[in-house]
């Protein structure tokens, strides 16, 4: 993958970025959103099924339709 | 604007832990008979009229048509309550929706049939001592396998099946930027990329053909109505991707309807047609900033959106003229929001379009963990946000914490496991399948076929879609108490 790809990518995959103002609400908006990421986050830890390498390795399907 | 007949088929993946030898087609046929409740395990399915071997370009190819014995018909098929079909497709569990009108109800039985396969899931663990089933609506391997999500539209006959094609080709190429459900790197020997927005782009290989296995075509031409032949095709849609959230399969759905009603009335004259539609769909998928143009047959330089705008101005002037009803409004308030996003900051879109929701989780990941697209956790996370677990299921986990919207009340899915939508020869065989459930020997979705005693099979057609509804037959099922009753006064 090119430089520019991975940067173009990570430009489009952050919400906060495009939203950013020094206007207090937003500012007091971003921090509950930025808590409430840490907190999915670690809910998906949670659920992460362990050992993801093997399961996805081992995850084969024979195709259908 | 007459109710279009619409519903969806959901093939499923499924994933075994501890094992041992693995045999797909023996644990599709374990999940479907596990089902928790259907109205008769002994129903079989009526394969009479069922031909796949028909292309809509007007020829029959060779093959052999499936016609399994009764013992083995009633292990791959089970005839739901709701109207809907739970069966073992090839090695994969697959539901479909019983047919509908209202886009919204789609919805609510595509959700369903999410919760009654997920209830199969559990009842094939109770019974399967340490092996543990996961069940994923989703559409790839990830290793170039892929199982499909079929749209099934009823259209007219009397419209050439090219008409549909020519104009819902570029409208298919360019759908996914708001039906794509997301995924993590590329196969089938598609260029690389660490995500894209659609799980099936990779696989399409023509442009239109009557393959669903291999060779995958854009546009699919299986002439198979289910219904009069004479008046009805129904549009056998393989292009699309499983969706997770209700908001993308409503407005999949609901566009793709609408488009479809444009081109039957002759609305579409000028396409916008793609100088390679087969090379656009992999470079739409991968365009996540929505900027790259895509080259026309004539020279000009089109984005994505700037095609589906296209397709939305024609909308807007059908509407006006033809008129819309509430729902069809909603869609297209919400097309036209959705596409105006795409264009200036998709990731505002991370509550509704799966795509966006799915990368803006990934993205979120993969900055706390410091680690990079090509984690295992990463392909895992892709992977588990279709896992239908409740309390596994990434999908399931941000709707849990309010990170995604909704579209129907969970309520209304509750309902759409057993009862049948009322506007549709659904609502027939739902109901005869429930009042009558020992007498009904066979049904499809053209046929109900009775057990009339001493070996006679009463065979009653549902050749319109749009008849059989609640309005035409509610209070004859409602007074009939018999079988008997009930076919004296359909003939009558």
């Amino acid at each position: 993958m090119s430089q520019e790809k991975k940067r173009d990518l990570k430009k489009v995959g952050r919400r906060d970025e495009a939203s950013a103002s020094p206007n207090p609400e937003t500012v007091e908006k971003g921090k509950k959103m930025k808590e409430n990421i840490d907190k999915l986050l670690d809910e998906i830890d949670e659920v992460l099924e362990e050992n993801a390498e093997e399961f996805v390795k081992n995850y084969v399907q024979k195709g259908g339709e | 604007m007459t109710p279009r007949i619409l519903g969806t088929e959901t093939e499923f993946g499924v994933a075994v832990k501890d094992a041992g030898v693995q045999d797909p087609v023996s644990n599709a046929i374990l999940l479907v008979n596990s089902v928790a409740a259907v109205p008769s395990r002994t129903t079989l399915w009526d394969y009479e009229n069922e031909n796949p071997l028909v292309d809509a370009r007007g020829f029959e190819v060779e093959g052999e048509k499936e016609r399994p014995a009764p013992d083995y018909n009633r292990l791959l098929n089970k005839l739901l309550g709701n109207g809907g079909r739970l069966y073992v497709d090839g090695a994969h569990p697959e539901y479909a929706t019983p047919e509908c009108t209202r886009i919204a109800d789609v919805v609510r039985y595509e959700k369903a049939g999410e919760r009654i396969v997920e209830a199969c899931r559990m009842g094939a663990d109770r019974t399967s001592g340490d092996r543990r089933f996961v069940i994923y609506k989703n559409n790839t391997d990830g290793k170039g396998n892929s199982y499909g999500y079929h749209e099934n539209y009823l259209v007219s006959r009397s419209v050439p099946f090219m008409r549909f094609a020519t104009h819902l080709t570029p409208f298919f190429v360019t759908r996914q930027i708001f039906a794509g459900a997301g995924k993590v790197g590329a196969e089938n020997r598609a260029d690389s990329a660490p995500y894209q927005m659609s799980q099936r782009a990779d696989f399409f290989e023509v442009l239109v053909d009557l393959n669903t296995m291999v060779k995958r075509p854009i546009i699919n031409t299986r002439d198979e109505p289910h219904a009069d032949p004479a008046k009805y095709r129904r549009l056998h849609v393989i292009v699309g991707d499983a969706n997770m959230s209700e908001v993308t399969t409503y407005l999949k759905l609901g566009v793709t309807a609408l488009v479809v009603s444009m081109i039957e009335e002759g609305y579409m004259v000028k396409e916008p047609k793609l100088a390679d539609a087969v090379r656009s769909i992999k470079d739409v998928s991968r365009d996540l900033t929505l900027k790259q143009p895509i080259a026309l047959d004539d020279g000009r330089q089109w984005t994505a959106v700037q095609v589906q705008e296209y397709y939305l101005e024609t909308a807007h002037r059908y509407c006006a003229e033809r008129g819309a009803d509430p729902e069809t409004k909603d869609i297209l308030a919400r097309w036209e929001r959705v596409l105006r996003l795409l264009a200036s900051d998709p990731s505002q879109l991370s509550r509704e379009i799966d795509w966006v929701i799915k990368q803006d989780l990934l993205q979120s990941y993969i900055d706390r963990k410091g680690c990079d697209w090509d984690d295992p956790r990463v392909a895992m996370m892709d992977l588990q946000y279709h896992d239908l677990r409740p309390e596994k299921g990434l999908f399931a986990t941000l709707d849990k914490g309010g990170y995604v919207d909704r579209l129907v009340d969970p309520n209304t899915i509750d309902e759409a496991l057993t009862a049948p939508p009322t506007d549709t020869r659904a609502y027939f065989r739902g109901r005869c399948l429930q009042k009558f459930p020992d007498r009904v020997y066979a049904a499809s979705w053209a046929s109900i076929l009775f057990d009339v005693g001493q070996a006679v099979v009463k065979r009653i057609p549902l050749n319109e879609p749009a008849r059989g509804t609640k309005a035409l037959v509610g209070a004859l099922l409602d007074e009939s108490d018999t079988v008997e009753a009930l076919v004296s006064r359909l003939s009558a």
